[in-house]
């Protein structure tokens, strides 16, 4: 069992096989499943994906009314032709966009690997398939080989917000869905490495601060920048650019800065967005404001 | 290592908005209801703590009722559990409870029907993952995990004659817990295996002297 991501890389090129090979045989192992099962199950998690992708560009709206709607805007936008960033890139942040709203939304989603975190790995996949044009066998390995890569940020950090601020969520999925588009489109096990390294450190020291706690302000709006930051980081690696610092030190450097986050910024919506004043005032509208309740308590 | 799977990591498949507020809760739900081993006439789900201020963002009462009615984490008619649930007969009172708990997602959830009732404590740990904390005033610890619980008089030799069942069927268990109300009163076993654990074996612990019910907790 590979316990950093130095073992995972060193893993692949020794048997001379892609990163998702080394997760599948590793699941084979650990589950007691057969291939073909493990297989099966992660594609379920794919139709999942592709199904909230496409249910999020047709417009959802959540129970709050605080998200919705943005991916609509997005996938119009792209198609006035107008975009400055470029089609495959803004089409990755709409269905990261979408995959969070329909999350915010009460509907179905794959967490990968939360709920608030769920559009980013899904977004980049389904934005390179019209450039990479992937097999569906080679869609589930990108999701073995993000899965692998968040196997070794679980166990030696954090994926939780609560724990480690929005880095340890958005953060690792950004580092997920670099290190498996640089695996799809050709690059090396190391250059996976290496792009997860550069968006990890891009992502070092976001905190959580959900307003009034919940997953939308700014969760939806932070899966577009993980996606963005992720197709990024993947070009720059399969550039030749690599990170100074190892892969599995920025992890480590991740875990230490999420330790020392102060509590009000991870996930209790005390300080950050949700201590500003729209924010509070959002909360109030949603909740009931704290003062009518007080004198709904006094009668 | 705490995460084993790839699926941990890719995965689960849920309704969202939240692992912890609203599949957890999903999870605490289905376990009462599993515990109480029928759809309740009326429940009444006292929360605490961040469930209590955040629950209707969340949809956590969307969720806990939809658990009640035995519905899964990735089930799509959570959002509609509450007409569900009304459709059925079954009668839901939320309350929002001031008291300060050990953690912040806390649920006690009390459930009737004519001829029974049964009362637990649940809280919701993160990523989906949850622990039951109370049973009828046990205090204990179930994960969610595939599980039996042996509800038993407290008397000699109950123990070893449930174990030895275990054995018989070359089952090991992983986790083993026992609580009791009083002396000689009322107890119960929790017990989590390694091995699947067949109707075999949950038929052979019900006929055991002492033993009053047996209930497995399945993922």
């Amino acid at each position: 069992m590979f316990r950093n991501v130095a073992e995972l890389v060193s893993l692949a090129e020794q048997h001379q096989v892609k990163i998702a090979e080394i997760m599948i045989r590793q699941e084979i192992e650990v589950s007691g499943l057969s291939r073909e099962e493990v297989l099966a199950k992660m594609d379920q998690n794919l139709t999942v994906m592709e199904r909230a992708i496409e249910r999020g560009i047709k417009g959802v709206k959540s129970r709050t009314g605080l998200t919705g709607g943005d991916a609509v805007l997005l996938q119009n936008y792209i198609q006035s032709g107008k975009s400055l960033t470029g089609t495959l890139l803004l089409d990755a942040v709409s269905k990261a966009v979408a995959t969070n709203e329909v999350n915010a939304a009460m509907g179905i989603i794959c967490a990968t690997p939360t709920a608030g975190s769920a559009g980013v790995v899904p977004g980049t996949l389904f934005a390179v398939k019209d450039k990479l044009n992937p097999t569906r066998q080679e869609m589930i390995e990108f999701l073995f080989t993000a899965g692998a890569f968040g196997f070794v940020v679980a166990n030696n950090a954090s994926i939780s917000g609560a724990a480690g601020g929005c880095q340890a969520e958005v953060g690792s999925a950004s580092g997920m869905a670099a290190a498996a588009i640089v695996e799809m489109a050709g690059g090396t096990p190391k250059q996976s490495a290496e792009a997860m390294a550069i968006t990890l450190k891009n992502m070092l020291g976001l905190v959580c601060d959900p307003v009034a706690g919940l997953v939308e302000v700014p969760c939806v709006k932070r899966n577009a920048m993980g996606a963005s930051n992720a197709l990024t980081a993947a070009d720059m690696a399969l550039a030749g650019i690599t990170s100074r610092i190892p892969c599995d030190e920025v992890i480590g450097a991740m875990y230490a800065i999420g330790q020392s986050m102060p509590s009000a910024l991870r996930e209790t919506a005390e300080g950050g967005l949700a201590a500003t004043p729209t924010g509070r005032r959002l909360e109030a509208e949603i909740f009931g404001h704290p003062k009518e309740k007080l004198i709904d308590y006094l009668v | 290592m705490k995460y084993r799977s790839a699926f941990e990591i890719i995965g689960p498949i849920m309704i969202g908005p939240s692992s912890s507020h609203t599949a957890g809760a999903v999870r605490i739900g289905r376990v009462a209801r599993t515990l109480f081993e029928c759809q309740p006439k009326r429940a009444v789900l006292s929360l605490y703590g961040s469930f209590a201020k955040t629950y209707k963002g969340h949809g956590t009462d969307l969720a806990l009722v939809a658990g009640l009615l035995d519905f899964d984490t990735f089930d799509e008619r959570i959002p509609e559990a509450m007409e569900i649930a009304e459709q059925l007969g079954m009668e839901v009172i939320f309350q929002e409870e001031e008291a300060v708990t050990e953690h912040p997602n806390t649920v006690k959830i009390n459930l009737f029907a004519e001829d029974k009732e049964l009362e637990i404590i649940g809280i919701s740990i993160g990523g989906g993952a949850i622990e039951i904390t109370e049973i009828n005033s046990f205090k204990l610890k179930l994960s969610g995990d595939p599980a039996i619980l042996v509800i038993h008089n407290d008397r000699f030799g109950v123990i070893s004659s449930v174990t030895s069942i275990f054995s018989q069927n070359k089952i090991n268990i992983g986790h083993m817990e026992v609580a009791r109300k009083d002396k000689g009163d009322m107890a119960i076993m929790v017990i989590e295996s390694d091995e699947k654990i067949n109707n075999q074996l949950v038929s052979d612990l019900q006929k055991l002297d002492n033993v009053v019910s047996v209930i497995r907790i399945v993922e």
